[in-house]
């Protein structure tokens, strides 16, 4: 068996500025061995360990989706020791990744079903996993509606604008997207993702799920939005994040509960969220 | 399974043959205290404590380990590139180990030795270890092993079982591992298996006990919301103490080191009595009060593993907790407290 400890050297094959006051970035890396590739074969919403020697590592969920091949790609915001180091690295430069790590969205029971997105800010890495995974050709026809309410504080600080304007041009996605405050040039929905999701969704019933990924202050304002709008909690599915080490439920830090977030997680129903402690 | 008489004549001569064929470990006496330590040539292991100061787990899981190493010099070739750091133990003998700490091990393993992930070097450590353990005739007030699954006389996660019996010992062996090392010894004198009266006598002895017979029974969210953990967490200095001595504590922390050019990333052990667990790089932390750090700890021992694994409680009863806090916090009287918790009572007093 792999020693689950050792990452997968990777090369640094592009990094984008990904909002306008560069917080984010996103970097595409590249298998350095033949086969590794295929060994990091991922879900969408799984996350992997970004590995620095001799800075350390940091937790991320995976933003490419498994349909995208040749590259795997991360979205990461400044925010502490490990994720400034990325920030400073070029292109070329050879470090490492540890994964795919967790669940995943649960993919096999969402066939055939309705999808609602619900994402707010740069909490959209997996979400848009997600997305290009259920809009590939091979997968559209077995998922139904897919709705998708997407906010961000300005038009500037949207993840993945292309790819956004895109999906607003296609007829097999209902698109909705939101800045906090109107900004000229902007013609889509302003207000923030709550409100916006309630007069947006689709109502909720048996063959409905909402995937939900945001701030917490956007997800304390969404949830009583989606139970008014007919959601039971068994159909809302989110993804939580605690500090993680090792990724794989061995070094204890993350559980919640008997659950650990990086091994049993960090996707987990909002009924299964409910029956643990919230120590997240 | 083979039992045979030590000669205690013969025992530093015995030992010395073995080393040539084991890496020894056992109790030695150091300024005031007892640890395990390698027993390098002439050095015998000291039985007269019951239990030392720190478990034997570091035997198995270092408290400071090297796990990859890399080079950052980029002239070379495989800069960057993280490697395993490779560990060839050689057979290695642990003499001495008490049952309850032999127990710990085996609880552990359930962390580190999974159907979906393996640790490589925990598992090295410890497939190439034989532990030979020594029956506890004479415990401590301290001691609750018998109501934490576990006694003095306790076989699992031991090789060969040893009882004192003044002029020899009694070696029991339990497993083929246990065997080999008897065999490669020349300890062939056989013998009748008395270990179960001397059992009985030694289990009298202790009077020190938990109660855990209703704890699979309550729920998490019940107990996590229970009223005494402000209570039990008041003196509580998260100085981490319980946790380090703790034989059944494994969490860990994962750093790199860079001396130069070159680095090492280790993992050492960590404690959840600290705020820096669980801080999230916003600042925003989970269980950022001493109270939900002390839950976390007797949750996860008496709660959550026992709902997780079905093999009982994540405590094996040695004592060394309730003997060095500094504050005199209870493991036994949280588990007491926890196992006759009655939530409607709770919501009673709420009303």
């Amino acid at each position: 068996m792999q020693n689950p400890y050792l990452p997968y050297p990777v090369r640094v094959d592009d990094i984008e500025v990904a909002t306008e006051d560069k917080s984010l970035k996103t970097f595409k890396f590249v298998f350095l061995n033949d086969g590794d590739e295929k060994k990091f074969a991922y879900k969408a919403g799984q996350f992997a360990e970004l590995s620095i020697p001799g800075v350390g590592e940091i937790p991320i969920g995976i933003a490419s989706s498994p349909v995208e091949k040749g590259f795997v790609m991360f979205t990461v915001f400044r925010a502490g020791v490990v994720t400034t180091h990325l920030h400073n690295m070029k292109t070329g430069n050879i470090m490492g990744i540890r994964g795919p790590l967790g669940n995943w969205y649960p993919w096999d029971m969402l066939e055939g079903k309705n999808i609602l997105i619900v994402g707010g800010g740069f909490a959209f890495t997996t979400l848009r996993s997600s997305i290009v995974y259920m809009l590939d050709p091979a997968n559209r026809s077995k998922f139904g509606n897919i709705d998708v309410v997407y906010g961000a504080r300005t038009p500037g600080m949207l993840l993945y604008k292309d790819e956004l304007i895109e999906w607003e041009k296609r007829d097999d996605i209902n698109m909705h997207l939101t800045i906090d405050a109107p900004a000229e040039g902007w013609n889509y929905n302003v207000g923030f993702t709550p409100p916006i999701t309630e007069e947006k969704a689709p109502k909720g019933d048996e063959n409905t799920y909402a995937i939900v990924c945001g701030p917490p202050i956007m997800i304390k304002f969404t949830l009583p939005v989606l139970e008014k709008l007919g959601y039971s909690n068994d159909h809302i599915i989110m993804s939580l994040e605690n500090r993680m080490k090792c990724g794989f439920g061995m070094c204890g830090r993350c559980g919640i509960g008997k659950e650990l977030v990086c091994k049993d997680g960090p996707v987990f129903t909002l009924d299964q969220v409910n029956q643990t402690p919230k120590e997240y | 399974m083979k039992v045979v008489i030590i000669d205690k004549g013969q025992w530093a001569e015995d030992l010395e043959g073995l080393k040539k064929s084991y890496q020894l470990f056992g109790p030695v006496g150091e300024k005031d205290y007892t640890v395990f330590k390698t027993l390098e040539k002439g050095m015998l292991p000291d039985f007269s404590t019951l239990n030392t100061r720190l478990s034997p787990k570091s035997i198995v899981f270092p408290q400071s380990e090297d796990i990859l190493e890399f080079s950052l010099d980029e002239t070379r070739e495989d800069h960057h590139i993280m490697k395993e750091v490779k560990k060839d133990h050689p057979s290695r003998a642990v003499f001495g180990i008490r049952p309850c700490d032999a127990k710990s091990i085996s609880l552990v393993k359930l962390n580190f030795d999974t159907a979906e992930y393996k640790d490589p070097y925990w598992l090295s450590a410890y497939e190439a270890t034989t532990f030979v353990g020594l029956a506890c005739d004479n415990p401590a007030s301290t001691c609750f092993c018998t109501t934490a699954g576990c006694g003095p006389y306790h076989e699992e996660g031991l090789d060969v079982l040893l009882t004192d019996e003044g002029d020899h010992f009694v070696a029991k062996a339990l497993t083929d591992k246990g065997e080999t090392l008897i065999k490669t010894a020349g300890w062939a004198t056989e013998t009748e298996d008395t270990f179960k009266l001397k059992k009985k006598t030694a289990e009298s002895k202790i009077t020190s006990a938990v109660e855990t017979g209703n704890l699979e029974n309550l729920e998490i969210l019940d107990l996590h919301g229970a009223t005494f953990w402000d209570d039990i967490s008041f003196a509580c200095l998260n100085c981490g103490t319980c946790t380090y001595v703790c034989p059944t504590c494994w969490c860990f922390d994962i750093q790199d080191e860079v001396h130069g050019k070159s680095g090492k990333r280790m993992r050492n052990w960590d404690s959840c009595m600290f705020p820096l667990f669980t801080i999230h790089t916003t600042g925003h932390n989970p269980r950022g009060t001493k109270m939900q750090r002390v839950r976390q700890r007797f949750m996860h021992k008496l709660k959550y593993f026992l709902d997780k694994y079905n093999q009982g409680i994540m405590c094996v009863g040695c004592g060394r907790c309730v003997r060095q806090c500094p504050v005199n916090i209870d493991i036994r009287r949280v588990c007491n407290l926890m196992n006759s918790y009655k939530p409607e009572d709770a919501c009673a007093a709420q009303e």
